[in-house]
């Protein structure tokens, strides 16, 4: 290859046909755009079979993973027979499952508004301009790129009933005596209020990018003609972020419905179960009960949650583009 | 809040010069604040790791006197977990750049029939559930001998990068004009070299960028590595610290050490890369 660009003939005569310089001589038109073609899906055809394996064929598989029966043997004999909706029905009927679900519902939509109000307050906060701005943006970030499970790991200590540091600080207050994590009435909320901790850099981020996006001269004529700051807001931001808005939704959402890394670093889903989401569901199922079959009906329901924002998410994606 | 006033004020000659250095001052104040507010829990983990043997006890605000042995018991027996979730994470990086840089390349600049269907697929696979992946994974890995090797954890890693990279080269690289590419190919370059010589080079920060973001998604994985590893061989940091917590209650001092450790590459890229990390951010989701 490295010798045809040297001489100069060839480079002539591959003006037009770059790919194939000794076939160039008597090409059939149709043979060449076929090579051409696919020397260009050589450029792509690697990723969308990593793709395919990656994420295709676990997709399928678990699908038939959910109407197997596997038991810790089956990776050792190899065998899953086929049991029908079994697998389906021992899920339903067990109030874990709900309970799951309920648990997810109530997780989603806690940290969305937490991480979103939150997020959104400090993009518009570090929308004006003043000294060290960029500085103190960029290390609010932080929290954002430390691994999950040490953040949980770290808010695990934080909120430690006794000896944890909220609760020394409360103390002060004479209010100091908080299970955080060791109630069941308490364990969700408090797996919430670390997962709006953790998402609020990841929303500021991007809403602040659809703030720069806002033309400053919209605020400066609705100012001349009296709107207040609140009315700027309403009448100018919100209306004009929404794409923004809609995107860091569905992100947030996407991130959020599968959490796993967090609630086992914090709580393990417990106690009693107090903090099992359907991600956690899906693994104590799979990898701590090693009932595969039930882990896939758990992991196909959240596929399908996750699907109906897909849709969401790529009408956004969309309307984004044009 | 203020904003109506100085709108108006500022019409005035003189006073702008007096008043705005001070009420910029005061909303760096502020910003301060919040960032000791958002930042807390890391500080606590540094501040944790330097005190001595703090499982039982309260932890003071501040370290009265510095003690390292934390950091060396973790050194000890998370170091080595260290250089596995670094050699995995950099193993992740490379597969990933060299699947999704030669795709979003194709991907951007050929017109080819399905190259829209691959787009489509590249943002659904965003979307799949990593446990749900680790599912089915696990099994197919039992098949093939991946559980418990470094290649398998690897792969698996890069899976959480390749979408993201693409995507993200691909918004960068549409924007390369035809013209340099045809001219590179008129010169008699292939495919593959203009790629490697004029559209790699060109696309740099992006480059840099995908593979900053697919080095912290392996850094910071932590189901692959619980799912897909059954006994002690290839285990990261993040799992280190995990199962950390369970054997070593009383001793916080080691586990956040440990904690400490495993946050230091998000801090340092932070700190030598803000740019590419907000534009990854932006560039990953919005466009």
């Amino acid at each position: 290859m490295s010798s045809t660009a040297a001489s100069a003939p060839a480079a002539a005569s591959g003006a037009s046909a770059p790919v194939a310089v000794p076939a160039a001589k008597s090409p059939k038109p149709g043979s060449l755009k076929r090579r051409r073609t696919l020397a260009q899906w050589g450029f792509i055809a690697p990723a969308v079979i990593f793709m395919l394996l990656f994420f295709g064929y676990p997709l399928v598989r678990n699908v038939v993973m959910s109407f197997q029966h596997y038991t810790p043997s089956t990776f050792f004999t190899g065998e899953a027979p086929f049991n029908g909706l079994d697998n389906w029905k021992n899920v339903f009927q067990d109030d874990l499952f709900g309970k799951a679900l309920w648990q997810t519902i109530l997780f989603t939509i806690g940290s969305l508004i937490g991480q979103f109000c939150i997020g959104l307050a400090l993009a518009v906060f570090f929308n004006r301009r003043f000294p060290l701005n960029g500085v103190l943006r960029s290390l609010i970030l932080l929290p954002w790129l430390v691994p999950m499970v040490v953040s949980g790991v770290v808010w695990r200590r934080i909120l430690d009933q006794d000896t944890g540091v909220l609760n020394s600080f409360l103390g002060l207050f004479g209010a100091g005596d908080t299970p955080w994590l060791s109630s069941t009435g308490m364990a969700l909320i408090s797996v919430i209020m670390v997962n709006i901790w953790i998402g609020i850099p990841f929303n500021m981020v991007i809403l602040y990018g659809g703030l720069q996006e806002v033309p400053k001269e919209m605020y400066e004529a609705a100012s001349l003609d009296g709107a207040s700051a609140w009315r700027q807001f309403r009448s100018i931001t919100l209306p004009l972020l929404k794409p923004v808005i809609t995107v860091v939704l569905v992100l947030g959402f996407m991130s959020t419905v599968k959490i796993l890394d967090l609630v086992l670093a914090l709580t393990d889903g417990g106690p009693a179960d107090s903090t099992q989401t359907l991600g956690t569901l899906t693994y104590q199922n799979s990898f701590a009960q090693l009932d595969f079959g039930a882990g896939a009906v758990v992991g196909n329901i959240l596929i399908l949650i996750s699907a109906v924002f897909a849709v969401f998410y790529l009408r956004a994606n969309r309307n984004e583009g044009k | 809040m203020a904003t109506t006033t100085p709108a108006v004020s500022a019409r005035t000659p003189g006073s702008p010069a007096e008043n705005r250095p001070k009420r910029r001052w005061g909303a760096t104040i502020i910003g301060i604040v919040i960032l000791c507010v958002m930042l807390f829990p890391l500080y606590w983990m540094v501040n944790t790791a330097l005190q001595p043997e703090s499982g039982l006890l309260e932890v003071s605000p501040v370290p009265h006197s510095l003690d390292f042995s934390g950091f060396s018991s973790a050194f000890k027996e998370q170091g080595s977990h260290l250089l596995t979730s670094l050699g995995v994470a950099l193993g992740a990086v490379v597969i990933c750049l060299a699947f999704s840089a030669p795709a979003a390349y194709g991907l951007a600049q050929f017109k080819l029939r399905g190259t829209k269907t691959v787009v489509f697929g590249t943002l659904i696979t965003q979307m799949v559930p990593g446990i749900v992946i680790a599912n089915a994974l696990y099994s197919a890995y039992v098949d093939l001998g991946l559980v418990n090797s470094y290649a398998g954890l690897m792969l698996a890693d890069a899976s959480l990068g390749i979408p993201f990279a693409i995507v993200l080269m691909r918004s960068f690289m549409v924007a390369i004009p035809r013209e340099v590419i045809e001219a590179a190919e008129v010169d008699g370059a292939g495919k593959f070299r203009t790629f490697v010589q004029v559209v790699l080079p060109m696309s740099r920060n992006s480059l840099i960028t995908a593979g900053l973001f697919s080095f912290l998604y392996a850094w910071s994985d932590f189901m692959f590595a619980l799912t897909l590893n059954t006994t002690d061989d290839v285990k990261p940091i993040t799992l280190g610290i995990y199962q950390y917590i369970g054997a070593h209650v009383g001793d916080w001092g080691s586990v956040m050490s440990a904690a400490v450790l495993s946050a230091i590459p998000a801090a340092v890229l932070l700190v030598l890369s803000q740019k590419y990390i907000a534009a990854g951010i932006t560039g990953g989701s919005v466009k």
